[in-house]
């Protein structure tokens, strides 16, 4: 199934891009689309800890189901104020 | 009930929006501006540049508003976030907050604030005459009940 996939700050110019299109498997789980991006991109393994993904603008848990049509997003340490 | 919370591209317009919350039961506005220093770490910045995963973010920026009414005696607030390019000494953030006495008020923008700066998806980059690097922030965290940091 068809996902997008967003990415902010310093995980945008990790990875080069705004936004993504993404085939993940049908019942996936989160983990594997982080999965995915950390195997193309070690500085996203390295910085795991502080990642954190939302799933339809919510905080999500890797363990999180996808389904098609979802915005998975990859945060960085929040700094605004 | 006024509760305004908005993402904004331009000048923060404090004056106007502190206006709308005043009310005549109101005894106390307390007023929490944040604004862009100009250095970092001890390195001149020349300017800022904030981003946020907008939908998002206002639904966090809206949580705490709602939040900050259901645990303090207020009347009205205001969180308003700056995005875009920001000189030195301009407004980034706003917080205001109307109530009946300043207690309230004051340990209401107190929350809302630090509150912001834990949960909202938003995410400052700071310029110097050499080049430009992401602040470092705080892992983004739901506040109270939701679960902890989810981490892949």
């Amino acid at each position: 199934v068809a996902i997008r996939v967003l990415f902010f700050g310093i995980l945008r110019d990790i990875v080069g891009l705004r936004e993504d299109r993404l085939e993940v498997p049908d019942g996936g789980e989160l983990r594997w689309v982080f999965e995915h991006y950390a195997s193309r991109f070690p500085r996203l393994k390295e910085m795991s800890a502080s990642i954190v993904l939302a799933r339809n603008q919510q905080f999500a848990a890797p363990s999180d189901t996808l389904a098609a049509g979802d915005e998975v997003a990859f945060l960085p340490p929040v700094s605004g104020g | 009930v006024t509760v305004v919370v908005e993402l904004t591209r331009t000048h923060i317009p404090t004056d106007g929006i502190v206006a709308r919350l005043k009310a005549p039961s109101d005894g106390a506005v307390v007023v929490f501006e944040g604004i862009v220093r100009n250095q970092s770490g001890g390195r001149p910045t020349t300017h800022l540049e904030y981003e946020a995963y907008e939908p998002m973010a206002l639904e966090k920026m809206r949580a705490i508003a709602e939040e900050a009414r259901a645990r303090f005696a207020i009347d009205q607030i205001a969180v308003v976030h700056r995005l875009g390019r920001l000189e030195i000494g301009e407004t980034s953030v706003l917080i205001a907050v109307s109530s009946a006495h300043r207690a309230a008020a004051f340990d209401a923008c107190r929350f809302a604030i630090d509150t912001l700066k834990r949960t909202v998806p938003i995410w400052k980059k700071e310029y110097f005459s050499d080049g430009a690097v992401w602040a470092e922030g705080e892992a983004p965290a739901a506040f109270d009940a939701a679960p902890a940091r989810p981490r892949p």
